[in-house]
């Protein structure tokens, strides 16, 4: 089906439902319960999930499959966001021309970056990239104000010229839409207790996302994918069998490229604004962890890893000390006092040593992220049943 | 003339900075052959030991001035550190005054002792493993240690002056004959320099000189080899880690006054040093600290009035800019050494 094996179509049938039926999957607590505030079904956190999947999936064609590790790839997200909102001020509020302007521009970016940094490799590599995206960002900052709006970033505003759209109704703001749908409307459901919130926004994000996630299933199964694997595995052999690495490491790096320009596309998309902070060494260093965190090199990992850190940013950020008494009120006192100390280093605004922790842990004891994690849970699983049944038949010597 | 000193001057106290950090990232590198990315985490570490220190001296109670009263007509509550009356009011305002340089005796044997047991607990693991392996783990660990910092010290800049003597500038114009006040110039900048000339000439010295240092040389060279001769090699590195850090911590502690230590304080200077690291040659000693000064200086010339004018926003990018040039035309940086970490 679609080209795939059955492996694979039924591992992009799984993430389509998931991504489909998400606003209910996310919101399991009931509205007035003491967990609804881990329900991540709102529709701001929804689109991140989905945009940095998109950006995490991108990321990983190139460093999954060529092993070049990229310090710099915020400043093609970056780079793609401001096409996006050029073009949705010049032209049209309407998204289309605003995503493909940012795929084009952040892949002609990529283009540059990566034929003078692949030139290079390991560590070197790692450094170009992240001099070029130092570099994005200090000349978005400062120089490139007019273009960029320097530290307060570009809006959508009254007087852009939008030469496309008619004019606005006095008083009427421009809206990102998809041909009149508006990305921020959201139908809501209530149901008993729990309430289902479904946005359009969300809905085009995650459409994209599944595009983007067939896409990258097609590029790994393809001879292409092949030829980048073999860049990882072992460069040197692949140069003396007389092929010439260079064109399909470049290759990768754009298509990488271009992927993060579309997760920047849509991130205007969503919310109509850019500031240079998106192309901060730090962004770049956060599409590397939720990689890493997912499992390089794995077609779902990305995915797992971009959700996984989203969901702590926005989940385990929001509590503080207050939501822990609520907790742990019926522990004795001293005892209450004591766990509340232990925990909340951790959570609240010390997500970041959570998150600085797992990773660690995950770099050391599973180099291939939560879906080796899984692998291993169900070659565990297996394991003890096949040992089982091996007792049962009484093995032939 | 006078603006071109000027501006070297202004370069060499971020240079000696980015210097010390890239010698310590360079001595790892080459004797343990690993990219530590948590070495500017260490040199936040170092400026946050001055700041404890700073913390401890000034540490005091409150009681009451039966002489003196405050605008209400009370008597007047005054706090008195504890230091006062373990070593006197003048011995213990002087240390006080002097917490920074002071630190220095309290960073060395903590600074050692987190790099050994960062060799000991994580890093040790992790010589098999790829570079890339490396880098990631110990990115991690920086996270883990700035949060930390960040939790107990606040995300605010902490202000930590220097000692009183030194708070004034020095008037190079006049000391060079150029006219008075042309050249102004902070002292503790130049204490910072001189402090670096120091550390660096020490390091260099300790490896030249000593038989310790001769047997990590051998052993930097040829791991190997100098195992088969019955060394522990592995204890020589460790230690050497351990100094690395020290440097960096040392680097931090002093640089305090010339910039309020916050939490990402590590993570700034990081970037710029593994960029220093690499333009002056992975696994060059020299090369790291020759790159070092000459980035800072060549980022303080980009700031001048002038050059900015010809060319808008050259000071933000000069640093990468030369890296790119540099890593294109001479890929084994500056002064590399064959055959490390070329490809």
């Amino acid at each position: 089906m679609l080209g795939l094996t059955r492996k694979d179509a039924i591992l992009l049938a799984i993430v389509t439902v998931v991504a489909l039926l998400a606003p209910f999957i996310l919101n399991p607590f009931p509205t007035n319960s003491g967990f609804a505030q881990f329900n991540a079904g709102y529709p701001d956190l929804m689109q991140r999930f989905a945009i940095f999947g998109i950006f995490a999936i991108g990321f990983n064609i190139l460093f999954g499959l060529t092993g070049y590790l990229s310090f710099g790839h915020a400043a093609f997200l970056g780079v793609g966001s401001y096409a996006g909102i050029w073009m949705m001020k010049l032209l049209t509020a309407n998204i289309i021309p605003g995503i493909a302007a940012s795929i084009v521009v952040a892949g002609l970016f990529a283009l540059i970056v990566g034929f003078i940094s692949l030139r290079r490799s390991g560590i070197y590599f790692a450094i170009l990239t992240l001099a070029f995206a130092q570099m994005s960002y200090a000349l978005a900052y400062s120089v490139l104000t007019p273009i960029t709006g320097g530290e307060t970033g570009l809006q959508l505003k009254l007087n852009d010229p939008r030469v496309l759209d008619g004019a606005l109704a006095p008083g009427e703001r421009a809206h990102a839409n998809l041909f009149g749908l508006d990305m921020t409307s959201s139908i809501e459901m209530h149901f008993g207790a729990w309430q289902f919130t479904f946005n359009t926004g969300y809905y085009i994000a995650a459409l994209v996302l599944v595009l983007a996630f067939y896409l990258s299933i097609r590029i790994f199964r393809s001879p292409f994918g092949m030829m980048l694997r073999a860049i990882k595995s072992n460069n040197t052999r692949m140069t003396y069998t007389g092929l010439n690495a260079r064109p399909y490491a470049l290759a990768a790096f754009v298509i990488s490229g271009m992927y993060a320009g579309l997760a920047g596309g849509l991130m205007v998309a969503m919310d109509t604004q850019v500031g240079p902070e998106r192309m901060f060494w730090t962004a770049s260093g956060e599409v590397v962890l939720m990689t890493i965190l997912g499992g390089a090199g794995t077609l779902i990992g990305p995915v797992l890893g971009a959700g996984l850190i989203k969901y702590m940013e926005n989940i385990i950020s929001k509590i503080n000390s207050g939501i822990l008494h609520e907790w742990f009120y019926w522990m004795p006192d001293g005892l209450e006092d004591f766990v509340i100390t232990l925990v909340y280093p951790f959570v609240g605004k010390g997500w970041h040593l959570t998150l600085g922790i797992v990773f660690m842990l995950v770099v050391i004891f599973l180099p291939g992220g939560l879906v080796e994690g899984g692998q291993r849970l169900r070659r565990l699983a297996q394991g003890k049943r096949a040992k089982k049944s091996a007792t049962q038949t009484n093995p032939a010597e | 003339m006078d603006a071109i000193i000027l501006q070297i001057l202004n370069g060499l106290d971020k240079g000696s900075a980015y210097a010390l950090i890239a010698l310590g990232l360079t001595l790892i590198f080459g004797t343990l052959g690993v990219v530590n990315f948590a070495h500017g985490a260490l040199f936040m570490i170092g400026a946050f030991c001055a700041v404890t220190v700073s913390r401890i001296l000034t540490l005091s109670y409150t009681t009451v001035d039966e002489t003196r009263t405050d605008f209400l007509g009370n008597p007047m509550e005054i706090e008195v550190p504890y230091i006062h009356n373990l070593v006197g009011q003048s011995a213990g305002d002087f240390m006080i005054d002097w917490a920074v340089p002071i630190s220095i005796l309290f960073a060395i044997p903590v600074m050692i002792a987190i790099g050994v047991i960062m060799e000991r607990g994580l890093i040790k693991h992790f010589y098999k493993r790829p570079h890339a392996d490396q880098i990631l783990v110990t990115f991690g660990l920086a996270i883990v240690l700035q949060e930390i910092i960040k939790f107990y010290y606040g995300a605010n800049p902490i202000p930590t002056p220097a000692p009183s003597a030194f708070r004034g500038s020095f008037d190079f114009g006049a000391f060079l004959g150029l006219g008075a006040n042309s050249i102004i110039y902070p002292y503790w900048r130049l204490v910072y320099f001189a402090f670096s000339l120091v550390i660096i000439g020490g390091v260099f010295a300790f490896l030249r000189y000593t038989t310790f240092g001769m047997v990590v040389r051998a052993g930097m060279a040829d791991r190997e080899t100098v195992g088969l001769l019955g060394i522990n090699i592995d204890r020589k590195f460790t230690i050497m880690f351990g100094i690395a850090a020290a440097v960096a911590g040392l680097a931090g502690v002093m640089y305090t006054p010339i910039n309020s230590p916050n939490y990402h304080m590590g993570m700034d200077f990081l970037v710029l040093s593994f960029v220093v690291v690499v333009v002056g040659g992975m696994g060059s000693l020299v090369g790291a600290v020759l790159a070092g000064f000459l980035l800072g200086i060549l980022e303080s010339f980009a700031s001048m009035a002038a050059v900015l004018e010809t060319l808008p926003g050259i000071n933000q990018i000069v640093i990468y800019l030369v890296a790119i040039i540099i890593l294109l035309t001479r890929p084994r940086g500056l002064m590399g050494r064959k055959g490390v970490m070329e490809e």
